[in-house]
């Protein structure tokens, strides 16, 4: 038995290879259950009632109306979700979130639900919900918000983070700061500096599939929840503590995910579902539809950032400095701080300084969207380098190369590095191919760098061998894009056995201990580390059976290639046992045999990658295609390299639908002028290219087979690396993403003006 | 009030109830139990809930149960021959043509209504065929080939 | 003795330093000297702080050793999406 999470060096037999993945076949012929999939008998429909305001007082709500309907069981507001979380200031939020209590902080913000026997009487009782508001001055914009006179969300909002501690309350809520050096030597040392203003617009993670769960609460106290999300643990002690029940009495069974990027990391209805059901004493359905999607859920920060390089002839970055300005929706989060740590983490710097401010805006609660944070501060700082480079006549590769963090760099947010890929990335992009083929007329090139911390976490999984020797494998971390198959090659390869032979499960909360959420590209990190150490527990427990059926010691015994072997010149003669051999001895030899491990999967290896992208700018219409993109990543080890391709090019479209077009309209009255898939437009198939990709394998020397996280980084670079390409496509600095046609047209007009 | 439709749901007589105002696609899902079409949006954007109609590519989030009536519907359950995947099923898993799935089922069908018409588009034509189907996850790369793909397997026949 | 680093965000909180005297072997020690002599740490300890021990960042495992010779940082506990 070995604990022992070291990277080895071995040779992989199963890791690598590109099975088709088990969970495939019950998704292309609709078998796959859903969130909204679920249907118990005698469940009821639930709908919320949403705020049309921005920003107003709740004076009164009269449900008495909506009660009498014919059809309709309960009737919700926040009076039956009180606060039972004393002192908790994020569990507070999460339930004001769930359901408004004396104020409604932004368009689509609940108010009240009805659960009834139908979605038809569940809307006619909406419309009998009587809510009186009186309605505040609101503030959308992150730079308004931040201005002396701007409406406050919040009167008790003293920013953090600041000495002394002010006296005034504002809409900072927190000043978060990192860097080392001084940077004021460092721009006195520069021959060229460069101090612009970014923004980039509010996007949502855009999963196709809403919120969708089903709750099921008996009058004896226990509870069960069918829902999509990224972490039925999470889900499962925010719903306990938020409605006041055990947490070993809720049961949160995870449905598949159709897509979650973070925006499925905490509840958002889930709580209410389960008080409806407690209230009717009927199992609720409650399925948001897109439009409450984009009003009310998860979308990523607007920010504004300030960004102050300097750098000599020769192309050494002297200096960078960053003032970082992220929206939070009404409720402080991490988000300016994530990204102050992130801006700078690409480069190897003597002086740097980032400051980040969460900033209170009339917006929904800002949840995490892949590597959330980093790709604006990404697109801000990458920006600058560009143009620098263009400044000083030098390739902008070469730029990034000369400046390149590598082990033993002090990163901008603090730690020295160990062996990481960003380097090699940059190497590779500089051989690529696309980097140096011919571009065509109104067409630019540009390219960026990226990086993403990658968690580990808290994780549990079970691995169980059956009497026919085949294998379930059952983790805790919800599969969001393949993980089922990364972690049964996982199974296969400690054990010596078939992929086929591996049956990976995500089990429910009563099926394994708690583990944390997939989020922070942990999933597969995590997961495999603890199915590796369960392997290993397993094998112990085979060679123990195999000793007994042989009747040698066990120190006589190895396992290799899946089979029990015995050594020595006294047994090894004995013809090797197979696990299936052993499996069906096992009621003779003590009984079932099972692998189990627990962890914390410290260690996560950070990750880099590198972006090319070739546009197409019509000039007369600001009309912009991306013609060709490449992305180039470290792996560590990629365990299943058709889903590592998959989520460098997920994250790479989702990156160039947010340089290009997606973004959250607010108009003056503060509503979401755009919440469905028509106006808030991701990218379509034919807005597309391939997405070519190229996997570097600098393994993590925290983890035996190397693995780092893959799913967030890829979403990192692709803002800058457009916005370098339309920039050199259009001849102007672009600074504001989306780049929209209208964008970029009125950037090009003013140019020529 | 409710009616009763008549309709052939992947080449079986099927009747359900529902009311004057009820979209096709909720019709489906809940009371004949064909949960594969899946909703997105509920406004014709996204493409999840796409069935063929008579032959017709169609957003069923847009078509009214009533409309249903006497006419033929094929949804992502009815594409496998049984044990047999479509060519285009086995494509997408080949291809890795998916990550979370819930596009999937729209994806199949557009496809195969692509297919019937174009047996061999170019990637362009794909691209645009597909383009009212949206995906988060795989940055569609995967899937234009997969359809590239099953196209050249069904062209053999 | 390790010489700590800390973020910027919680220099205010330790009277403005860049950096501790704490000696201590594990995290778990690290943290609750670290309380003890700068009550104005616990809302940072309570909101989560994670250690960096020769850039390998831990979040959660408070039983992990502290090398005497190796370079201890103190970040603040992240998430991700």
């Amino acid at each position: 038995m070995s604990n022992n999470t070291k990277f080895t060096g071995q040779s992989f037999k199963s890791v690598g290879t590109r099975p088709l993945r088990p969970d495939g076949l019950d998704k292309v012929t609709g078998r796959a259950r859903y969130g909204a999939d679920i249907q118990l008998p005698g469940q009821l429909t639930a709908l919320i009632l949403r705020s049309p305001h921005a920003h107003a007082t709740i004076k009164s709500i009269d449900t008495s109306k909506a009660e009498k309907l014919k059809g309709v069981k309960a009737v919700l507001t926040s009076a039956d979700l009180p606060d039972k979380n004393k002192g908790d200031q994020d569990l507070f939020d999460i339930l004001d979130n769930c359901m408004a209590r004396k104020k409604v902080l932004y368009d689509g913000h609940s108010v009240a639900a009805v659960a009834a026997i139908d979605a038809v009487t569940a809307r006619a009782a909406l419309k009998l919900i009587k809510v009186e508001y009186a309605i505040l001055p609101h503030v959308t914009d992150v730079d308004e918000a931040v201005k002396p006179k701007a409406p406050l969300l919040n009167r008790k909002c003293i920013t953090q983070g600041v000495e002394p501690t002010p006296k005034k309350a504002s809409n900072v809520a927190k000043r978060t700061e990192f860097g080392h050096g001084n940077t004021e030597t460092g721009f006195a040392e520069a021959d060229f500096v460069k101090e612009r203003n970014f923004k980039t617009e509010q996007t949502h993670q855009g999963y196709i599939e809403p919120h969708a769960c089903v709750a099921s609460y008996s009058p004896d106290g226990t509870a069960e929840l069918w829902v999509c999300t990224q972490g039925h643990f999470v889900f499962r002690q925010q719903c306990a503590a938020l409605l006041g029940m055990d947490v070993s009495k809720l049961r949160v069974t995870p449905t598949e995910i159709g897509g979650g990027f973070g925006g499925k990391t905490h509840v958002w209805a889930e709580p209410v579902a389960l008080a409806l059901s407690r209230k009717a004493n009927r199992p609720v359905k409650l399925v948001m539809s897109r439009e409450e999607v984009f009003r009310a859920s998860g979308p990523t920060s607007a920010t504004s950032i300030d960004i102050k390089i300097g750098i000599t002839k020769d192309g050494t970055i002297t200096a960078g400095d960053a003032t970082l300005r992220y929206s939070n929706g009404p409720y402080v989060g991490p988000w300016a701080m994530l990204g102050a740590m992130t801006a700078f983490a690409c480069y190897d710097l003597k002086n740097v300084r980032t400051v980040g401010y969460e900033v209170l805006v009339n917006r929904p609660k800002t949840t995490a969207y892949r590597a959330p944070s980093a790709p604006m501060a990404a697109f801000a700082v990458e920006s600058v380098i560009d143009e620098l480079a263009a400044e000083i006549g030098m390739d902008p590769v070469e730029v990034r190369i000369k400046n390149a963090a590598k082990e033993g760099s002090q990163s901008s947010y603090g730690p020295v590095y160990g062996p990481i890929g960003i380097g090699p990335t940059l190497e590779a992009a500089q051989k690529h191919p696309h980097m140096s083929a011919k571009l065509g007329k109104n067409q630019g090139r540009g390219m960026a760098c990226g990086f993403w911390f990658n968690f580990g976490g808290q994780t549990c999984t079970d691995l169980n061998i059956a009497p026919d020797g085949t294998v379930t494998l059952t983790v805790g971390t919800i599969d969001v894009g393949g993980a089922r198959a990364s972690l049964s090659l996982i199974a296969a390869e400690e054990l010596g056995i078939s992929y086929e032979d591996v049956k990976a499960v995500v089990g429910d909360t009563t099926s394994v201990g708690y583990n944390d959420m997939t989020d922070g590209s942990r999933g597969t990190f995590s997961s495999s580390m603890a199915t590796i150490i369960a392997a290993r527990n397993a094998i112990s427990i085979l060679k123990e059976r195999a000793a007994t059926m042989w009747e040698i010691p066990v120190d006589k015994v190895i396992w290799e290639e899946g089979h029990a072997k015995a050594t020595g010149k006294k047994h090894g003669n004995l013809a090797p046992l197979s696990l299936a051999e052993i499996a069906a001895e096992a009621p003779n030899t003590g009984g079932p045999i099972a692998g189990h491990n627990e962890l914390v999967a410290d260690g996560a290896g950070v990750s880099f990658a590198t972006h090319i992208c070739d546009v197409e700018v019509d000039r007369e219409t600001g009309r912009t295609k991306v013609v060709r993109y490449t992305v180039i990543q470290d792996a560590g080890k990629a365990v299943h390299p058709t889903y590592v391709e998959g989520q460098y090019q997920g994250g790479a479209a989702q990156g160039i639908g947010w340089a290009l077009n997606e973004e959250y309209i607010y108009g003056d009255d503060g509503r979401l002028q755009n919440p469905g898939f028509l106006d808030y437009r991701i990218p379509v198939c034919s807005d597309l290219p391939m997405i070519d990709t190229q996997i570097l394998e600098i393994p993590n020397p925290n983890h035996p087979y190397g693995v780092r996280g893959v799913g967030e980084t890829s979403i990192v670079p692709p803002l800058a690396a457009v916005a370098n390409a339309v920039s050199n496509a259009a001849g102007v600095r672009m600074t504001h993403v989306p780049m929209s046609a209208p964008r970029i047209l009125k950037a090009i007009d003013s140019a020529q003006d | 009030m409710a009616q009763l439709v008549s309709t052939k749901i992947n080449n079986d007589p099927i009747q359900f109830v529902c009311e004057p105002q009820e979209p096709l696609l909720d019709a489906l899902r809940d009371r004949v139990g064909l949960t594969g079409v899946k909703e997105g949006c509920g406004t014709g954007d996204c493409g999840a809930c796409s069935i063929i109609l008579d032959g017709t590519l169609v957003c069923s989030c847009l078509v009214l149960g009533v409309e249903a009536e006497g006419r033929a519907i094929e949804t992502v359950e009815g594409m496998a021959d049984g044990a047999t995947l479509h060519p285009l099923q086995t494509k997408f898993l080949e291809h890795a043509a998916l990550q979370c799935g819930i596009c999937t089922p729209g994806f199949l069908i557009a496809a195969k209504a692509l297919l019937k018409n174009n047996p061999a588009p170019t990637e362009e034509e794909i691209r645009y065929a597909l383009a009212g189907n949206l995906c988060r996850c795989t940055g569609y790369d995967k899937i234009v080939r997969a359809v590239q793909d099953a196209a050249k397997v069904m062209r053999k026949g | 003795m390790a010489e700590i680093k800390v973020w910027g965000g919680l220099r205010p909180a330790i009277g403005g330093a860049a950096t501790l005297d704490i000696e201590a072997s594990t995290i778990r020690e690290l943290l609750r000297k670290l309380e003890e002599q700068y009550p104005d740490t616990a809302p940072f300890i309570e909101a989560g702080i994670a250690v960096s021990i020769d850039g390998v960042i831990y979040r959660d495992s408070w039983g992990q050793k502290l090398p005497s010779s190796a370079e201890i940082y103190l970040l603040p506990r992240i998430e991700g999406g």
